[in-house]
């Protein structure tokens, strides 16, 4: 998922590193008034994991291979805002050091490998924490399901910024039924990988996991384990559930690869007639026939963002005193 | 999206792009790329001329252009999305070798392949010619938090330890006739992935300690100061001020 | 003349609800070395991290005559140096240099101070030329050369090392008790090896399950077959403490 140098147009760069650099500092700014510093080197370690993590590409289907990405595991190990930072941090590193993902492309990597997977998946956690019980399977469940809805999201992110920056004649629509199907695999993986490792860390040092510190460590210990068969069933059939309800909305858009390369740039002319002043990228919406149900497709997604990553941040803010490390 | 190991990225050398002060270099990157990811991708020759500019930058800096040609290999999954493109694209068609191609989607390949190499060569040599706590301390001199270059240096810090223990678990689980190839034979790694990360939090609460014990209150004691001279800067600016000659002449000329 | 450091009545239990000390007794006189032995899991090197105030249970702990407090966590950190059971763990910069420059760097020392301090510290143990290294690239016994350094350069006046000779070969044992005996600072080594502890500690104390259950001289401790059995301690074969070099 780390995108390249000159992936998106310039002006797309330009808004997310914005976006990007507003929630960072944001997040600085309240990490600040409450930081103990003992969570400096737990980060250090969240991030080295996540790093490594995602040098494991895991197959998904034919052929695909998708990796970590951690925004959700680290927001609820670390809490939001150390975890979007830590993850950020992760993503600058790679584009510098190790040139995996453009310099100039950091506002939109950030953007979709850490704010919107840290924040949304924290706003998702916290959801699915007042719906499952308040024990430590509990917390690996909403942690499993947070993951994997981080990975939906971050490539609902994705595809929304093509439709603004696209430089290559490939509809939203492709790209989004692509990114969202095949994302929605990863994100199992995701779930799998976040639920395991929360649950190592409860069992071990529950008195760390931030998401978890409302609970009684000492109960912790006792309880009995969510059996990983289970969980990756479970985790399949949310994906599936999930994925049959996007491929509804997404079904009259092309699918394949060879309708769209068949289509005659007729579509096209009508479209940049209909779009004329429109600020999306003419190469996301043209070819498409439906160009007003991919709109639809990516307002509901980009609602859907801004809910769950608002929420993620609105209740860090409001329980900044969960952002702590052992003492 | 591999990174390799931490130690073959840094080339030791003794050229004066090595000992440029971190932060001159890491802002005349960082200028460097946004010039060439700005350039309109129908100035071909430009592109081409930026190629020769960081390829004398390397050489400049005694790195053998093999080992930046090595390294670059790390960008072949966007190649590869790239050389998708011609056939995925929609839009007027031309006539390649007897295939028939996206004229747009042509340009659109080759905009993301030029972009991306003089990107990732960029980050490649700057990892080249500067360690990466130097290049920390240099994203720390312009202006860049200090709580955000703590957490990366602690982060490069686990990283090589953490590399050569997935390697090690790697070839355990091979040794023993794993080979993962669908989703639902991850639990091995889904298992080790959680004792790797309790190893590697409780020695990262260790060494934290060992710094509590010598006194450190949350920010690490500057001990690098390198003011960089008004040379310095001159030189450093070498790489982007050429970029741009090139891309306002390339406006004019196109 | 007040003790170098003291320990009354210290009891710390770790979040998992593990008793580690349960009630620890001990004073150092200024100017000894005093090994402390015991099996696995005694609580040795949680007693060492409680004595600078990296962990804080109930009781005291006092250095030099101060007590520790919140206040003067600060100050216990400068009087005690924690050389740690792992060097991995204590060595973390970029090269020895700027890893031994680390500490004094924190207590507000810089410019041609602090580069007198580092050479300082690495020439007593010896260890100039590891100076440019990066620590991670050192021996085993670099390291905990290198180790003993970043702690010396905080001029301590109490120097604890948790298990300096583990990993270490039998030359390169002897050659750091011939290092520590040359350091003129009062220490604490808590050490599993002890023909090392006789050849360096004039006294000995025994920790088992979070106390204190025996102290006095070495020899005689070290010649008590009974107690140390008991601890799960045991001389090497065929070596007798009062036959040692001493
Ligand atoms: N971080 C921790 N969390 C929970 N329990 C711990 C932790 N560290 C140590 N313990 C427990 O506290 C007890 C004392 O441990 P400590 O490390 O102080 O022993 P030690 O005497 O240094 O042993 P060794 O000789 O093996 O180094 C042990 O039972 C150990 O299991
Ligand atoms: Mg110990």
């Amino acid at each position: 998922m780390h995108a390249p140098d000159g992936f998106l147009n310039a002006g797309t760069a330009v808004a997310t590193g914005a976006i990007s650099v507003g929630t960072v500092s944001l997040a600085l700014r309240q990490l600040r008034q409450t930081i103990n510093e003992k969570q400096v080197p737990l980060a250090g370690i969240a991030a080295a994991f996540v790093f490594a993590a995602q040098m494991f590409n895991f197959p998904v289907a034919a052929g695909t291979t998708g990796h970590l990405l951690g925004g959700a595991l680290a927001a609820i190990l670390l809490g939001p805002h150390m975890g979007a930072i830590a993850v950020t941090v992760v993503v600058v590193v790679q584009a510098i050091v190790f040139a995996d993902g453009g310099l100039t492309a950091l506002g939109y990597n950030v953007l979709n490998m850490a704010i919107v997977p840290a924040y949304g998946g924290y706003g998702a956690f916290r959801l699915f924490r007042r719906l499952l019980p308040a024990t430590g399977s509990g917390v690996m469940a909403a942690t499993g399901l947070a993951g994997l809805v981080s990975v939906a999201m971050s490539a609902m992110a994705f595809s929304i910024e093509w439709l603004f920056g696209a430089t290559a004649p490939v509809s939203f629509a492709q790209v989004f039924t692509g990114m969202v199907g095949v994302h929605f695999l990863i994100g199992v993986g995701e779930a799998v990988i976040s639920a395991m490792a929360i649950g190592a860390v409860l069992a071990s040092r529950p008195d760390i996991v931030a998401g978890a510190a409302d609970l009684d460590i000492a109960r912790i210990g006792g309880e009995r384990r969510i059996p990983l068969r289970t969980f990756i069933i479970g985790a399949l059939a949310v994906a599936l559930f999930l994925g049959a309800v996007v491929s509804q909305f997404a079904i009259d858009g092309p699918d394949g690869l060879e309708s769209v390369a068949g289509e005659t740039g007729l579509a096209k002319v009508a479209q940049d007639h209909a779009l004329d002043t429109s600020i999306f990228s003419d190469y996301a919406t043209a070819g498409l026939d439906n160009e007003s149900l991919s709109l639809a497709i990516a307002g509901i997604a980009g609602v859907m963002i801004v809910l769950a990553v608002g929420w993620g941040i609105l209740a860090a803010v409001r329980d900044r005193g969960g952002d702590r490390a052992a003492t | 999206m591999g990174a390799g190991h931490a130690h073959a990225l840094y080339v030791h050398e003794h050229s004066l792009v090595h000992h440029l002060p971190p932060q001159v270099k890491v802002a005349s990157a960082i200028a460097f790329v946004i010039i060439v990811a700005t350039t309109p991708r129908e100035d071909v020759w430009a592109f081409v001329a930026y190629g020769a500019a960081i390829g004398s930058v390397a050489l400049f800096s005694r790195i053998e252009l093999r080992f930046v040609l090595v390294r670059m290999l790390g960008i072949l999954p966007f190649i590869a999305f790239a050389s998708l493109l011609p056939f995925v694209a929609s839009g007027e068609q031309v006539d390649v070798f007897g295939v028939a191609m996206s004229r747009s989607g042509l340009w659109a390949a080759w905009n993301v392949v030029a972009k991306a190499s003089l990107g990732a060569a960029t980050s490649i040599v700057l990892a080249a010619t500067t360690e990466v706590p130097d290049i920390l301390a240099g994203l720390n001199k312009l202006k860049v938090p200090a709580l955000f270059t703590s957490i990366a240096g602690f982060m490069v810090r686990y990283l090589e330890l953490m590399v050569e223990e997935i390697g090690r678990m790697r070839v355990a689980m091979a040794s023993r006739g794993y080979d993962p190839r669908w989703i639902w034979q991850a639990r091995p790694i889904a298992a080790s992935t959680g004792a790797l990360f309790i190893r590697s939090y409780e020695r990262g609460e260790r060494v934290y300690d060992a710094m509590l014990a010598r006194g450190y209150t949350g920010e690490m004691p500057d001990l690098r100061r390198r003011d960089p001279s008004r040379r310095d800067w001159v030189v450093g600016s070498l790489l982007p001020a050429s970029a741009l000659i090139v891309a306002l002449l390339a406006r004019v000329i196109t | 003349m007040t003790a170098a450091l003291e320990a009354h009545a210290l009891e710390f239990r770790y979040p998992d609800g593990r008793m580690a000390l349960d009630g620890v007794e001990l004073v150092v006189d200024r100017g000894h070395r005093v090994a402390l032995l015991g099996p696995n899991g005694a609580g040795k090197t949680t007693l060492a991290l409680h004595l600078n105030g990296i962990l804080r249970g109930s009781g005291s702990v006092v250095i030099g005559g101060l007590e520790l407090n919140d206040e003067n966590l600060a100050e216990i950190r400068r009087r005690v140096g924690l050389v740690f059971q792992d060097a991995n763990d204590q060595l973390f910069m970029p090269t020895v240099a700027e890893d031994v420059a680390f500490g004094p760097a924190n207590l507000g020392i810089d410019g041609d101070l602090l580069d007198r301090r580092v050479e300082e510290a690495l020439g007593r143990v010896d260890a100039m030329a590891l100076a440019p290294r990066p620590p991670h690239h050192l021996s085993g016994g670099e390291k905990r050369s290198a180790a003993i350094a970043t702690a010396l350069a905080m001029e301590p006046q109490v120097l604890v090392l948790d298990e300096p000779t583990s990993g270490l070969d039998p030359q390169g044992r002897r050659e750091l008790a011939e290092t520590l005996r040359t350091l003129d600072v009062t220490m604490l080594v808590i050490t599993h090896d002890l023909p090392f502890a006789l050849a360096l500690c004039e006294k000995s104390v025994i920790m088992d399950d979070g106390r204190v259950v025996a102290e006095g001289p070495t020899k005689e401790v070290l010649d008590n077959e009974n107690l140390l059995r008991r601890h799960r301690l045991e001389m090497p074969f065929g070596f007798r403490a009062g036959s040692s070099p001493g």
